[in-house]
Order: C-alpha cells, then structure tokens, then sequence
C-alpha cells in the first residue's frame, strides 16, 4: 500500500514542483519562438504519457498488491492491446517529431539576407570578426596566428583588409537583422552559448561550423562556452550586445579594422616620456613602483596587457567599484592619454625602463603556494613570465604588495566586477581557490621565488615580445 | 544444441575441477565464481565513483568552501566518475557479474562454454581496474578531458593529466576491450550454443535475451572505441594527426595538421550509443524477471518483449549522432538521426506498458526486488520521456550540454540500471550464498536510494531548461541564474549526500546477511526459471546432476490455472491435459 501513496506522492509531487518552480527559459531574445513551440510540444505529450504511466501505476500496485485469496490472472498476451498502444505511441512520437523538423528545417537554412559575424573560441575568450564594407572575411589561417596576427589573417587577401576585430571585447549586434554565425576555434571544442538566443552551436579547430539567428531584444547577454574546453571553461565568459540600428552604426565606426590594426602606429617613446611624467608621479621615475602610493610595478609589463588596462579604465571597466580605492584614484588618470598614439607613446616609454625585479615584502608558506600555483601556470606561466595567448599578464617580479591587494580585490569581487568585464571576471572565478589571505600570501611568496629565475629568460623574451607587437 | 549435454558428467567436471584454495578462488574456471570476482571488483571501484561523485557535489552545491577542490581536481573527478560508472561498474557488473552467473544457470548449461577464457576475461578485466586507478599516482594525475575525451582538448595543455593521465585511460580502455570481447564471445557462444535440451529461443528468460542482444551490441560496438583510443594515443605519442588539425594552442603553433576532431565523436559516439543499450537491455531483461516473478504472473506480451529487445538494439547502431546535434557535423544529418532517435522510443515504450500491464491482475509481493523494480520503471520513464527532448534535434539545441542532460542521463542509464542491480542482488543473493539479505535493511535502503535519486535528478532538469552549462567548475555570477538556483544545487547535493551514505546500508547488509543471514533454501521467491531449479544452493561447480535439466516450457508459468502452485518449474514437463 505504501508503494502506491509513494507513487502517487510522485506523480503528484513531480505536477506540484513543475507549477511552483521558478526555474524555467530564460525570455527569449531572438527569433527561436520555434524552438520553444517545440520544447512546448514535446513537454506537455511527454507530461502526459508521465502523469497517465504514473497513475495507472499507482492503481495496479494499490489494486493488485498481494493478499489472501488473490490470485493472478493468466494472460500471455492481448494483440490488440499491445497494437493499439503501440500506435497511440507511435502518434505521440510523430506529433513531437514532425514540428521539430519542421523547426529543424529552419534553423539549418540560413536566410540568403542574413549578415556574417565569426566567432573564435580559444582557451579562455571569445573573438570577433565582421567581414567589413566588402562583405567578405578574408582568409586566415591558424597556422599565421601570432601576438601580432592573433586572428591569423592573410595579409596579402584584399578582402581581408576592411574585416573589424574584436578582440575579447564586447560584440555588437543591430536588432532584428539575421544573423550568419560562422564559428571557429583555434585550439579545443567550444561552444558558443548565449542561452536567451537559444540557438547553439560547437566551434571546433579545423573547421568552420554555422548556425543564424536574429536578435529581437535590445540588450546585453552573457556568451557561455558550452563545450568542456580545459580548466577554464567554466569562466570562458563573452558578452553581446544588441543594439538599435542607430547605436550599431555608432559602435561600427569606433571599431579597427585588419588594415587599421596593420597599421597601427609605432609607439615613440620620446613623445611617451612626456606623458610619463603624470605617471611617474606614483609609478616612480623608472616605473618600479612605488608601495606608499600604491601604484604597482609598471617596467616590465607585458606591453598588451597595459594597453587593455590603460583602455579598461578609460572605458570605465576598471577603477568604478566603490571599494576599489585606489582603483579609484588611477581612473581619471588615463584621461591625458587622449588616442591611441598616446596610449601606445606611453607604453612604448615603460617599454624601454630598466626591468628589475620589485623586492620581495610578502612572506608566506611558499611549498603551500607552489601547490596553489599549479593552478595559476597554464595561464600565467609556470616562470610566471605571463603569456598572451591566454591574455595573462607577467606576474614574477612584480610589485609583490600589488599582487596580494589584487588577488583579495578580485576574490572579493571589487575588481572584475564590471559586467563587461570578461577577463576581470575569469580572473574573480579563478581567485576563488585561493580561500583565505593566508593562501594569497603564500602564492604571492611563491611567485616571488620565480622572479630570479625570471630575470635572465623573461627579459629576453620581454623584449622579443615588444619587438613582435611594435612591428606589427 | 545441448552440445554440453552429451559429455559424461564426470568428464566434463574433470577438466576444470578447482585443487586449490587459489585454482577456486582465484584462478577459478567456475562461472559462478567469475560473476562474482566481477561482482566484487566492479562494486569496489564503483565505490569510488560514488565517492568522486560526493565530491563533484560538494562543490557545486557549496562553491568556494573546500580548499582541496580547485578546477583539475574537479574534473579529474567527473571524468574518472563517469567512465567508471558507466564501463567499470555498470558494463563490467551487468555482463561480466549478471552475464556470467545466469548465463550457464538459465540456460541450462553446466559452464560457460570456453571455462578459460572466461578466467581470463575476468584478470584482464582487473588488470584495467588497475591500470585506470595507476592514474591517480601517475604525476599529474588522471585525465580531466571528461568521460568523453574528447580531442584536441583531451591531449592539450590547460586539460589535467594530459601527460600520463590520458594514457593510463586509454590503455586501460583498450585493455577493457580485450576483457570484454573474451566474456563476450562466451556468453553468446554459450546462448547459442549450450542450451540444454528443451530450451528454445522463445522459451529462455527475458534476462537472457537482454544479456545476449547487449553482448552482440558490444562485439561490434567497443572495437569503435578500441581503434579511437589507439589513434588517439598515437596522436599524443607520436605525433600523428588523426584527430588532430593545426592548431595554436595557449598562444603556442603545434605540428598538427589536417587531422578530424569531428572523427572522434562520431566513432566515440558510435560506441556510445550501443553502450548506453549494453547497460541497458540487460537491465531491461531482468527486471522483466523481476517483475514476473514477484507479481506471480506470467510477463505481458513475451513475444513482443523478446523483438522490442532485438529491435532496440539493431536501432541502437543508427542513431549515435543525436549526441553529436550541435557538434557541428553536417546539420542534415540532424533530420536522420531525430528520426531514428525518436523510432525508438517506440519499442522501448511497448516495454514500459508490458512492465505495467504485467502488473495489472497480479498478485504483487513487495519484496524488495519488486520495490526495485517498481522504482524503475517509474525512474525509467522519466528518463525515457526526457530522451526524447534531447532526441528530437531542435529540442536538444537549447538544452544540449545543461544541467537537462545530466539529469536525463543518469534517470535512464545511471539510476534506472543501478535500481535493477539492487533488485537483482536482493533477488539472487539466496542463489549465490544460500541466506537471504536482511529485508528491513534491504527496505530501508530501498526507499533512501528512490526518493532520493528522484530528489536529485527531477529537480536537475530544471537547472537545464534555466540554461545552466554542465561540466562548470563554479557558476559564479552567471547573469542568467538567481539565488534560487544556488539553493536548488544545495538541495540537491544534500540529497545526493544522503544517497551516497546510505549505500554503506547494502554493503553491510552483503556482508551481515552472508554470515548472519536466514538460509534461503533453494526457491526462496518460487521462481519458474531454470537457475532456482539446481539440486544445490548454491549451485556446486558443473550445476547440475549427472543429468542436465530438460526444459519443457517458459519461464513464466505463473498462477497458471489448474495448477497446484502459483508457479511451474520450466523443468516441469507438461501435464496431459497442458498437451491437449
């Protein structure tokens, strides 16, 4: 008896959760009503065959369970009843199968007005790519890929030149136009994955794969990677945003194009002295830091990674937090870096500062923090020279004090918070494993064991870096 | 037919009686032995499975609070979870355990038909178990490609163990295979081969049907599996470029070039799918058993359960790519393997409506064999329904790779099979000691184990259709879930905890009951099939008398009308008025 009030606690339990759960598809943003029609369909046949296998389950083990004097009926077989079920079942399958298809059909068959965008998935970061005013995506190529080709364009390919990058930064879409995605990856599978669009798809190395969409809401969305990619996954974040037609057209003009990219101009580090001076103020005259107005270490940094926090703050990606104190104090600092030239003279002056290791003032368990190193090496280097194919900066030899506030910054969500802010937040879901302040000092005085092994490879490669970006 | 049964019976125990304590126990020839070795192994490493699956749970339900679980650790746990559950204890267990026992017992037989080669089916099998845990001291440690292993990821830095861990699992794979295809070639030589007189195909007990279509599906699937894990040990090992094309890797070109990851799911994929109905149609076929036995009534639709088994598994080689819908091979192929995918369903409802209308006019005993197999079918069909989601190609787009697909799989091939295991032990155990395991124990566990995986994995569904990725490490401040999603993985975590826990229960209860149990005597649930009819419980080496048993009917000859007991013995020879 037991079993069938259990059964039907089941049934019932399972009805009662369903009406009552708030946990259901997010609002649709795109035009794959079709797909949550199919869901819809699939959902109440399948509700219902549950709820009718359910209850006459209840009846049998309340109706039939053992007692005196029973006894079972006999009975083999009954063809007419097994055929009858057999072609309800059959109806019940094709009610869910034919709209999917149909739904199906649709989503394979990309509208010929559809606009292509491409998608690269590498570990850990989403990339861009809009074929530009011809229309076309240049070639490229994952053999040509470098730190100053990371796309690997073609660069002799015309239709290459007026293609805009977006490199780990937001992409825009206009509203209620198609959408072609093209999708690559350069190094695993992933998954491209914004779950208000519904639609899905895997970009796999190798090959290009595609699926379309039209997006019919303005607004930003979180891209997931949906694909287990490596111990990043998790934290592979990318944003879209949808815009008006007006604001897409804003966005698109701000944007570089391949051959503006190519072109770019060749920072001056005369001209970037000058603006060092504000700089220098804080940094120190030969960028070495300086602990009592909490500016970290700049002199030996990799020269991208300065650029995107130079741009960080500028955007108000960085330095906005209420907490963020000191943050705080840089934003407005940027502002006298009025373009790009600017930016790139500045950086191209840290560039030519003597590089030498910050001394050490933290002081921690360093076999512990080698231990808790191990998860930071696949991105920052098991040297901890940094490396850009990750987009993770140099961190041995650095202002060690600066690494401590930052890991406690970015664990406690004051730096990478910023909606936008993807990397920021890869590095907040990273710094998660590091529990306590204890375990930051500890990884913090390991990595200040890697600063002199560091000094003779990674000033090398240091400035080999800065030669590849600067002649690009 | 009955090859065996024209050997002198002396003879035939001759060749491979046990001399020693080892030859017996260890380098035993005996089936019953074998079934048990596997048994024993298989539980033992599903143990930790179970334990790595607590952990997983920690962490998703409790983010940020355990040290020890930082992202290679977690997925070195869910890909060691997974692979063992479903090859080293689910396959492992089903055939190499169920398959061996009730194999020569059901049929009539007086071993398995190559005693040897079953012996060493049994110590390759170990030698993997061995080889898959040398990962946890390999530097490293074991691959966290998840249990798919898919490359290039699979071989690629920013993927724990990728040095060693990869390797030891795919050797250990391999390895697997040569075990499986011994124990293979033997149970459906021994079906076809070495039934006793009597005992025709439409006669053999649907737990036998299940084990042989299972073990045909592996034969041919698993050598998929066995080339893809040599190619891709190649691929890491050498260089070659299989699965591998060019391909910049953490900012670094790799000498890769022109290789198909693409190939490797398909022929992942290829087994995959038939491994999904080598775990399952034995369990299909035995709780049929199940079912029959403890309602006292005869299966519903025999026939059509025995073609539902054969039809299930010949679809099963023709829909693997409804894994592979958003994988991005050609989308055509979505229109195909939908359409196969959701054919069947139909077989495999017919069975579902055969398990319930087998119980319609019965007589049902709630042993708790019969509670297992309730909880299956009840398990199974929310499994099955959810199957036909992620089957239908548009449907799955949204919920591919959610949380939906965690929960669908384990309700139909996690916990749907490990329920039929539980009931199959309560039900054979009195076979295989003589005692019986201890009811109130056996009840307790019962309803832990079903409400509780009901409360993990009904919920879980819910994650998926919020969109929650699986395989994440840690949510984070994912903009599309709220608070409510944080407590629902705690929820469920403290469910799964509890489930875990309770599974010291059985294993107490293997172990009490083997010492402290209450002597079962030879048909303690009056059962009608062969193996509850030997003249010893537990059966001696060789089975049988001097005589083997002939086989005159079914297996189902329950509450036949006229008959003196609720059931007949399919030795039983037919009665005058049963021949007219």
């Amino acid at each position: 008896m037991i079993v069938a009030i259990m059964l039907f606690i089941i049934v019932i339990g399972s009805l009662v959760f369903n009406f009552l759960s708030p946990w259901w598809f997010t609002d649709i943003a795109s035009n794959w009503g079709g797909i949550d029609f199919a869901v819809f369909v699939t959902f109440w046949i399948c509700g219902v065959a549950f709820v009718l296998i359910g209850l006459f389950m209840v009846y049998t083990t309340w109706k039939y369970r053992r007692r005196e004097g029973q006894t079972a009926v006999y009975e083999p077989e009954n063809k007419r009843l097994e055929w009858i079920l057999t072609i309800l079942t059959t109806i019940g399958v094709v009610g869910m199968l034919a709209p999917g298809l149909l739904v199906w059909d649709d989503y394979v068959n990309v509208p010929p007005q559809a606009r292509e965008v491409e998608i690269t998935g590498q570990q850990w970061s989403w990339s861009y790519r809009l074929p530009g005013e011809d229309g076309v995506l240049g070639t490229v190529e994952a053999t040509r890929i470098s730190v100053d080709n990371p796309f690997g364009m073609d660069p002799d390919d015309p239709y290459g030149q007026d293609d805009v990058l977006i490199e780990r930064d937001a992409l825009h879409l206009p509203i209620d136009r198609p959408v072609k995605v093209l999708l690559r990856s350069k190094d695993v599978l992933h998954d491209f994955y914004v779950p208000e669009f519904r639609a899905k798809m895997d970009a796999v190395p190798g090959m290009i794969t595609y699926m379309w969409f039209t997006p019919t809401r303005v607004g930003t969305y979180e891209v997931l990677c949906a694909e287990l990619c490596g111990i990043g996954h998790h934290t592979m974040r990318g944003t879209v945003v949808v815009d008006t037609r007006e604001d897409y057209e804003a966005w698109l003009k701000e944007q570089t194009t391949y051959a503006q990219f190519a072109a770019r101009p060749k920072g001056d580090p005369v001209a970037g002295q000058v603006a060092y001076a504000v700089c220098a103020a804080c940094h120190g005259p030969a960028g070495e830091g300086m602990v009592a107005f909490n500016a970290p270490k700049l002199s030996g940094q990799d020269p991208w990674y300065l650029r995107h926090q130079i741009l960080a703050y500028k955007a108000g990606l960085r330095g906005v937090h209420e907490a963020d104190t000191y943050g705080r104090e840089m934003a407005p600092m940027v502002l006298p870096l009025i373009n790009e030239a600017a930016v790139e003279n500045v950086i191209a002056y840290i560039g030519s500062l003597p590089d030498d290791p910050a001394p050490a003032t933290v002081t921690g368990d360093i076999e512990h923090g080698a231990d808790l190193y191990n998860g930071c090496t696949v991105c920052h280097g098991s040297d901890g020279g940094g490396s850009y194919g990750t987009f993770a900066p140099r961190v041995a030899g650095m202002t060690d004090w600066y690494l401590v506030r930052q890991l406690q910054n970015f664990r406690a969500g004051i730096r990478g918070s910023h909606r936008m802010d993807n990397l920021g937040k890869q590095m907040g879901l990273m710094s998660k494993q590091l529990g306590d302040d204890d375990a930051i000092n500890d990884v913090v005085a390991y990595i200040n064991t890697l600063s002199t092994r560091m000094t003779q490879t990674a000033m090398h490669n240091a400035i080999h870096d800065r030669g590849e970006t600067d002649g690009g | 037919m009955a090859v065996e049964a024209q050997v002198p019976y002396q003879e035939a125990l001759d060749v491979h009686h046990p001399h020693s304590w080892i030859t017996r126990y260890w380098f035993s020839q005996d089936h019953k032995v074998i079934a048990i070795q596997y048994g024993i192994t298989a539980m033992g490493v599903g143990l930790l499975a179970l334990v790595l699956s607590g952990l997983m749970r920690l962490q998703l339900g409790f983010p940020d609070t355990f040290d020890f679980i930082d992202p290679e650790a977690y997925y070195q746990f869910i890909t060691m979870h997974g692979m063992i559950m479903v090859i080293y204890l689910l396959t492992a267990l089903l055939l190499g355990g169920f398959g061996n026992y009730l194999v020569p017992l059901m049929c009539g037989a007086r071993d398995m038909v190559f005693p040897f080669v079953n012996m060493i089916s049994y110590h390759v099998y170990f030698a993997s178990v061995i080889i898959l845990l040398l990962s946890y001291f390999v530097p490293g440690g074991p691959t966290g490609a998840g249990w798919t292993l898919y490359p290039p990821q699979a071989i690629l830095p920013g993927t724990p163990g990728v040095d060693w861990g990869i390797l030891t699992m795919l050797i250990s794979l391999a390895v697997f295979i040569v075990a499986f295809t011994m124990g293979g070639l033997n149970y459906v030589t021994t079906i076809l081969q070495a039934r006793t007189r009597g005992m025709t195909l439409m006669r053999m007990p649907l737990s036998i049907w299940g084990i042989f279509m299972a073990t045909v599906l592996g034969l041919l699937a698993f050598p998929a599996l066995f080339v893809s894990a040599v190619m891709m040990i190649l691929d890491k090992t050498i260089g070659t470029s299989f699965f591998m094309p060019a391909i910049s890797s953490l900012g670094e070109q790799l000498d890769y070039s022109g290789g198909s990851p693409l190939l490797f799911q398909h022929l992942f994929w290829f087994f995959g799918h038939p491994e999904v109905y080598i775990v399952a149609l034995p369990a299909f076929g035995i709780v049929s058993d199940l079912i029959s036995t403890h309602a006292r009534k005869n299966i519903f639709g025999y026939r059509m359960m025995v073609w539902a088994i054969v039809a299930i598994g010949v679809l099963s080689f023709i829909v693997w790519a409804h894994h592979m819908y958003v994988s991005g091979m050609h989308p055509y192929f979505g229109f195909f393997f939908a359409t196969t995918t959701l054919i069947i369903a139909v077989p495999t409802a017919i069975k579902v409506y055969n398990w319930t209308l087998t119980l319609l006019r019965a007589n049902i005993h709630m042993t708790v064999p019969m509670l297992f197999s309730i909880a299956f079918v009840i398990t199974f069909v929310v499994g099955g329904l959810t199957g036909l989601f992620l089957g239908n190609v548009i449907v799955d787009v949204p919920l591919s790779d959610t949380y939906f697909v965690v929960a669908h799989f384990h309700m139909v091939m996690g916990v749907s099979p490990i329920l039929v295991i539980f009931g199959a032990i309560y039900h054979w155990y009195p076979k295989m000691t003589g005692k019986m395991l201890d009811d109130r124990l056996g009840q307790l566990h019962f309803w832990i184990t079903f409400l509780g995986t009901y409360a993990i994995y009904y919920p879980m569904h819910y994650l998926g259709f919020v969109g929650v990725p699986r395989r994440y490490f840690a949510n984070g401040e994912m903009w599309i879930i709220d608070e409510s999603v944080r407590l629902l993985n705690q929820g469920i975590t403290i469910a799964a905890l509890i489930v875990g826990v309770v599974q010291i229960l059985f294993i107490w209860n293997l172990i009490y009951s083997y010492y402290k149990g209450r002597d079962s005597g030879p048909n303690p649930w009056k059962a009608a099939s062969l193996e509850w009819q030997t003249p010893e419980t537990p059966p001696r080496h060789g089975n049988w008398e001097a005589r083997l048993p002939t086989v005159y009917r079914w297996a189902y000859d329950y509450s036949v009308p006229g008959a003196k007991d609720d059931f007949i013995p399919q030795s039983e020879p037919r009665t005058a008025a049963e021949q007219n």
